[in-house]
């Protein structure tokens, strides 16, 4: 089985972010950068299959050429080699999903797995394009994947809203991760000397020829607003008075 | 790959793995007064522990900056080194003076984790630092060794197969050189607890598993001497260096510790309507102390890049550890105090980790013999011993 995992560098969720002054984004200076922890469950998923059935884990990334160290991580946790558009920051989901639509291409994998959303943008949009993209089905919110029918099919447990539900798709499909599909492995030291050694090809953005256009505008960012300090009501009536008054939510 | 990127790599991989053992599970080991086998044997089967054994040998071939940087990484996300770093650096004595067989026999199996090679017994009740005056005896019977003898403070020797024993193989008297005469011996753990060696657990004011060890007429086959006899005494001296380093690195780890739980309690903490972080007298020994461990490890980069490029380094070394081991003290010291009560209490870890930093003014070698070593071997001064 050849699997393709899409990954995506995002801001340590353990670090503050800055709004930049003008509010056009976010101050990536000095931010340690990550692995999306959906994509690292993604990985782990493709390695784990991979150990089972044997094939190929070959990890996508799109975005700047600083996010090599991202895909070196993956390639330590046990991926075999990997291939890097270097892109902007800039690229919308549509954007992101045509460009790894062409890698996609170009691989011919039997699966695609990524993270179901970036915890940066919290977009969850890139992999359903992707799969209306290539014309693939799709799984998403994965929490268990199994195969059958000699790999033509899989079995995904997918988490819904108050539940689980199992749905079965054709392969090759794309099939996006949930927090609770396992837990990833860290990177050993020998996985790190070795992944020293592995191949990123990459490629340019424009080589592609690709429509990369943006279709949705980012306005403005800004901060949540800084929560004042609480207070201590007297009695049920008061709290009620505050509720309808002052917080208008009755 | 730039130095740095790669060590960044290495740091955040050590701390991913570290951050699946938290504070609560090292307070809940120290509580215990118990071995952390689950963290050790993550961090045996990640192969950091293998870091610096060659390639050819199943490890990394990694050098000391590489290793140093693991260690402190440990340390500073709470946990504590102490409980395995030897596996790291004891066996250098097994690389640089065993014979190929040896090598080929043990490493490969230090490397994976199956072997633990992670005591050393040097230290003797009645001799102390003193060492070339040990009085545990080897003599040569045919094929083997007979050992009769005392050793104090040896750690880990109940979560270890191997351990290098220092032995007098020629009697003090009859050595031009007291460093003369010594040896070092491989001891099968497995086979020598209950047949020559008994073991007593020294309960200890931090949670370290150290041991006295009381030796009768163990016998040791003849194999199992590293290198040459008599020699013993400078193949220890020889892997001085690299253990300075790395306990250094772990102060640094610590010192880093301490200053964000300080720095980050003094910011949160309000007395008088204020955070207690906004007095001068709550920041700046904070401020100090941050001040002094940036400068340890200044010091603790030039020893190990000399040591890895295979120049002398003892001084290095040593002013390392002697820096390192003070400021991270004085770290636990102040985040003790910034913690007013609360540094106290065992849910705050910090007199857990007190605790612990505190050994490192002692162990391995302790601060007044440091500061005797650079008097004479860096000032010129006379020995005072
Ligand atoms: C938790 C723990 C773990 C240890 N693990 C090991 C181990 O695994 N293997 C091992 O071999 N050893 C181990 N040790 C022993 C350790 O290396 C020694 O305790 C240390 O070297 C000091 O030796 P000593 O205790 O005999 O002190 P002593 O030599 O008796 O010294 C006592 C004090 O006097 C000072 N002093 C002595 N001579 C002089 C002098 N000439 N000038 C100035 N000051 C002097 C010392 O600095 C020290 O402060 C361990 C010790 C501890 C506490």
């Amino acid at each position: 089985m050849k699997i393709l995992v899409a990954i995506k560098p995002v801001p340590n969720p353990d670090e503050k972010v800055k709004i930049k002054g003008d509010g056009s984004g976010i101050v990536l200076d000095n931010i340690k950068m990550v692995v999306n922890p959906f994509c690292e469950i993604a990985v782990e998923e493709a390695l784990r299959i991979k150990e089972k059935q044997g094939g190929e884990v070959v990890v996508m990334m799109v975005g700047p050429k600083v996010g090599e160290q991202q895909v070196r991580t993956a390639l330590a946790m046990g991926a075999d080699r990997a291939v890097l558009v270097e892109a902007g920051t800039d690229l919308d989901s549509l954007a992101v999903a045509k460009v790894l639509a062409k890698v996609v291409e170009s691989e011919k994998p039997d699966m695609v797995l990524m993270g179901k959303q970036a915890v940066d943008d919290d977009n969850n949009q890139v992999g359903q394009i992707l799969a209306a993209v290539l014309g693939w089905p799709q799984a998403t919110f994965a929490s268990k994947v199994e195969f059958l029918a000699d790999n033509r099919k899989a079995n995904v447990t997918r988490e819904v809203d108050g539940g689980l539900e199992t749905i079965e798709v054709t392969l090759p499909a794309v099939v996006t991760t949930d927090l609770r599909l396992n837990e990833p492995r860290y990177a050993s030291l020998p996985g790190i000397m070795k992944a020293k050694k592995k191949e990123v090809k990459v490629l340019e953005l424009s080589s592609l020829g690709v429509d990369t256009a943006p279709r949705v505008k980012v306005l403005g960012y800004a901060p949540p607003k800084q929560r004042a300090g609480g207070g201590r009501v007297a009695s049920v009536q008061e709290l009620v008075e505050k509720l309808k008054n002052e917080a208008k939510v009755l | 790959m730039t130095a740095k990127e790669h060590h960044e790599e290495i740091r955040s991989a050590v701390r991913d793995l570290c951050s699946r053992y938290p504070d609560a599970y090292w307070r809940r080991i120290d509580e215990a007064n118990g071995y952390p086998e689950e963290f050790v044997k993550a961090l045996t089967d990640a192969g950091w522990l293998a870091a610096l054994i060659p390639d050819a040998y199943g490890g990394s071939g990694l050098g000391i900056t590489e290793a140093s940087v693991i260690l402190e990484e440990v340390n500073r996300s709470g946990g504590n080194s102490g409980a395995c770093h030897a596996q790291m650096y004891i066996m250098g004595t097994l690389l640089r003076h065993g014979s190929e067989e040896q090598k080929k026999t043990y490493l490969p199996k230090i490397a994976s984790g199956e072997l633990r090679l992670q005591s050393f017994g040097v230290t003797e009740p009645n001799t102390g630092t003193d060492t070339t005056r040990l009085r545990t005896t080897a003599v040569r019977k045919g094929d083997r060794y007979v050992v009769n003898g005392q050793k104090v403070f040896i750690s880990r020797v109940q979560h270890s197969d191997l351990m290098t024993l220092l032995v007098r193989t020629t009697p003090l008297d009859q050595v031009k050189k007291k460093s003369e005469g010594m040896s070092v011996l491989l001891v099968d753990l497995r086979e020598a607890i209950g047949r020559g060696i008994t073991v007593r657990p020294i309960r200890t004011m931090m949670n370290h598993e150290t041991n006295e060890l009381f030796i009768d007429d163990l016998e040791v086959p003849a194999e199992n001497l590293i290198g040459e006899e008599g020699k013993g005494f400078r193949y220890i001296l020889d892997g001085m260096n690299a253990e300075r380093i790395l306990i250094a690195a772990e102060c640094i780890g610590d010192g880093y510790w301490f200053v964000d739980r300080a720095a980050a309690y003094a910011k949160e903490r309000v007395v008088f309507g204020r955070p207690i972080g906004q007095n001068q007298g709550v920041q700046f020994p904070i401020a100090r102390v941050y001040v002094n461990i940036e400068a340890a490890n200044l010091m603790r980069f030039r020893a190990a890049e000399k040591f890895d490029h295979g120049k002398p380094c003892g001084a290095e070394a040593n002013m390392a550890k002697l820096l390192a081991a003070d400021a991270s003290w004085e770290a636990g010291n102040v985040a003790i105090q910034t913690h007013g009560g609360f540094g106290f209490a065992a849910e705050y870890d910090i007199e857990r980790k007190f605790r612990e930093t505190r050994l490192y003014q002692v162990a391995p070698i302790s601060t007044n013999l440091i500061l005797s070593y650079v008097a004479e071997h860096v000032l010129g001064l006379p020995r005072s011993y």
